[in-house]
């Protein structure tokens, strides 16, 4: 104990704690664990399908030609050679060529992806947008009918199947009002209507996960006490209740991103985004397996990034986590 | 001049229950006043009406509920957050929970300072420092930077008790600030908090189960019973001379060395606070009184035993 640790100079801020990189160190590990995982999975899936060379070769292949695609493309190697060829040379970057499109299987999904990721993040903004406001209003009035009507909506939000969403939103925004494009990525307009079917699919968890913290957090000794400082409403409410009911929503907002960025197969679909879903969807429809394998990893990847994301703001938001 | 904080028939429900009962009492300036009773006489409900701090879907009534002379009724939800945390503060009974978890003790103190006097971070954060220090807490420098679950549940309090002397408050209430604390540390806090007192004149309503307490710091008490003052009177006038039947009872279940043999039983008294339903007459404690009749269910009148000593008993004074 030294002459600094009776300063009195104001320091808010602490650093991370020891252990905290102990918590990060066996998050790594994990995440390392679950992409492995994900790619016996993955490889596994695209040779269960049948046999590869077969679909590649096509119905009017012979015999001999199958034989040939087998051997070409390594098919006749045993199938450990082959998962671990792969990991190999998915380590180094390399994940290989696409059949149908003869490029590079890294080249195709970097071209594809910033649509993916513009449209999960616009439908991760308008769902923030939506459920942190509503979620707080449902809390504040509690009980009354503001807050049911608000369960409600989260409700029909949760029921409603994304592609019929989308359909109905062309149909009024798009056809009949002609407000916004209905297909294709030329402009920041299109990508509004399929955030929205997006978000929507977030929009009821996000929010009935900020009402029940926003509730938990305003009955609370803290709060309390925030009051009988004489803080005013907007300091209870954002500041003091909203900074601990926040801390789970973060973790599901990330989680959910997660989601979009994978579940935007459908989306991509019904409004012709040609990102990595509608990739995915091209490429299984053709047996581009190389590619298949890939996005698969790729999106499972970024996925468990995404967790290990949250894991992160929740210890930037949650002193507690950083250890003593 | 009036005085500090005056309560004249102060009314709380909620819905049908009522949890106090036209209840009284005047807080003198640089006066520690006790309110003692058991859980559930509504000693807490009433200094959380006194702050405006009720639940909500409580309700609150008072012929007189004034601070300074300024009545308290009569000020809007905004008037009243300038003046709780600033001329009156209140400390609670959960230390543990009682401080926001994601916030540093230096910006949970700060903020108060910030909001009242419109003062700077650097000046709030000094303001902190030296009432950390005042409050017994050795490297205040370090405990700002800290967060709450860092601290025991002492220094917790002790953060707690320096937050709410950060405005200068002419009134501080405590709701039992020492219950949840240990034993050694309850010693600590209790010195603490009647030195704060004297050192800076201020008015104190401290309320508490704990007779002890009572006997070692209050000017005045006030003895609560399902939610009325059933008896009031300076500290050693109370001990000395307790009129109310329910007064009397409490002070049995004190042991006092010396006054008490060994192996002779500690008194207790027998039966729980009845609820009170609408419409409720007479004397709330008679179900457990030693001599109540039949007139005990009409309205009691208040007696004055001397001049700044009343109770709430049929029995004459």
């Amino acid at each position: 104990m030294g002459a600094a640790r009776f300063s009195r100079a104001p320091r808010f801020r602490t650093k991370l704690a020891p252990a905290m990189l102990q918590f990060f160190a066996r998050r790594l590990i994990v995440a390392i664990l679950v992409a492995a995982t994900v790619m016996v999975l993955a490889f596994a899936l695209t040779r269960l399908s049948g046999d590869l060379a077969i679909s590649i070769a096509g119905p009017n292949a012979t015999q001999a030609d199958v034989e040939i695609v087998r051997k070409a493309y390594g098919l006749d190697k045993p199938l450990s050679v082959q998962f671990f060829d792969w990991v190999g040379r998915a380590a180094t970057g390399d994940l290989g060529d696409s059949y149908f499109f003869k490029k590079r299987v890294a080249d195709l999904i970097a071209e594809r992806m910033p649509v993916t990721f513009t449209l999960g993040l616009t439908g991760l903004v308008i769902a923030l947008v939506v459920s942190l406001p509503l979620g707080i209003l449902a809390a504040v009035r509690e009980n009354t009918s503001l807050d049911r009507g608000v369960q409600l909506v989260a409700l029909i939000g949760q029921a409603m199947p994304s592609f019929w969403l989308g359909l109905l939103l062309m149909i009024t925004l798009g056809l009949q009002l002609g407000w916004l494009p209905i297909s294709g990525t030329g402009s920041w307009q299109h990508y509004v209507m399929p955030g929205i079917v997006l978000a929507f699919s977030a929009i009821p968890a996000l929010t009935r996960l900020t009402r029940a913290g926003m509730i938990q957090a305003l009955g609370s000794d803290y709060i309390r006490t925030a009051r009988a400082k004489g803080l005013s409403r907007a300091a209870i409410l954002l500041k003091h209740a909203l900074r601990n009911a926040a801390i789970p929503v973060v973790a599901i907002a990330a989680v959910q991103l997660g989601f979009m960025l994978g579940g935007s197969i459908v989306i991509e679909q019904v409004f012709a985004l040609h990102g990595v879903g509608f990739l995915a969807w091209e490429s299984i429809g053709k047996n581009d397996f190389p590619v298949v394998q890939a996005v698969v990893l790729v999106l499972a990847v970024i996925y468990v990034a995404l967790t290990m994301l949250a894991d992160l703001m929740n210890a930037v938001l949650d002193p507690r986590l950083r250890g003593p | 001049m009036s005085a500090l904080l005056e309560v004249e028939q102060l009314e709380v429900s909620f819905g049908r229950t009522g949890a106090v009962r036209g209840a009284a009492l005047t807080v003198e300036r640089g006066e520690t006043h006790c309110l003692v009773g058991e859980s559930g006489c509504g000693k807490s409900v009433t200094a959380l009406a006194v702050m405006n701090l009720l639940a909500r879907g409580a309700r609150r009534s008072a012929r007189r509920l004034a601070f300074e002379g300024q009545d308290l009724t009569r000020l809007s939800d905004q008037g009243m957050a300038h003046l709780r945390g600033n001329a009156m503060a209140m400390i609670f009974q959960e230390p543990m929970t009682s401080l926001n978890p994601a916030y540093t003790v230096g910006s949970q103190m700060t903020e108060v300072l910030r909001r009242h006097k419109k003062a700077s971070q650097r000046a709030a954060t000094d303001r902190a420092a030296d009432l950390l220090a005042r409050v017994g807490i050795t490297a205040p420098g370090l405990r700002l930077g800290q967060f709450p679950h860092q601290l025991s549940g002492g220094l917790r309090q002790r953060v707690m008790i320096a937050m709410a002397l950060m405005c200068d408050p002419k009134l501080l209430i405590a709701d039992e600030p020492t219950t949840a604390l240990d034993v050694t540390v309850q010693a600590q806090i209790l010195r603490l908090l009647a030195s704060l007192q004297r050192d800076l004149g201020l008015g104190m309503l401290l309320i508490t189960h704990d007779l002890g307490i009572v006997a070692r710091v209050a000017h005045r008490v006030s003895v609560m019973y399902a939610g009325e003052v059933v008896e009031s009177a300076p500290t050693t006038e109370l001990f000395a001379n307790p009129r109310h039947p329910y007064t009397q009872g409490l002070l049995r279940c004190v042991p006092v060395p010396g006054r008490i043999k060994r192996d002779q039983p500690l008194g207790s008294i027998p039966g729980t606070v009845p609820r009170i339903e609408p419409g409720f007459q007479g004397c709330a404690f008679r179900e457990r009184c030693d001599f109540a009749d039949a007139t005990c269910a009409k309205t009691i009148p208040r007696h004055a035993a001397t001049a700044d000593h009343d109770f709430l008993c049929r029995l004459p004074a």
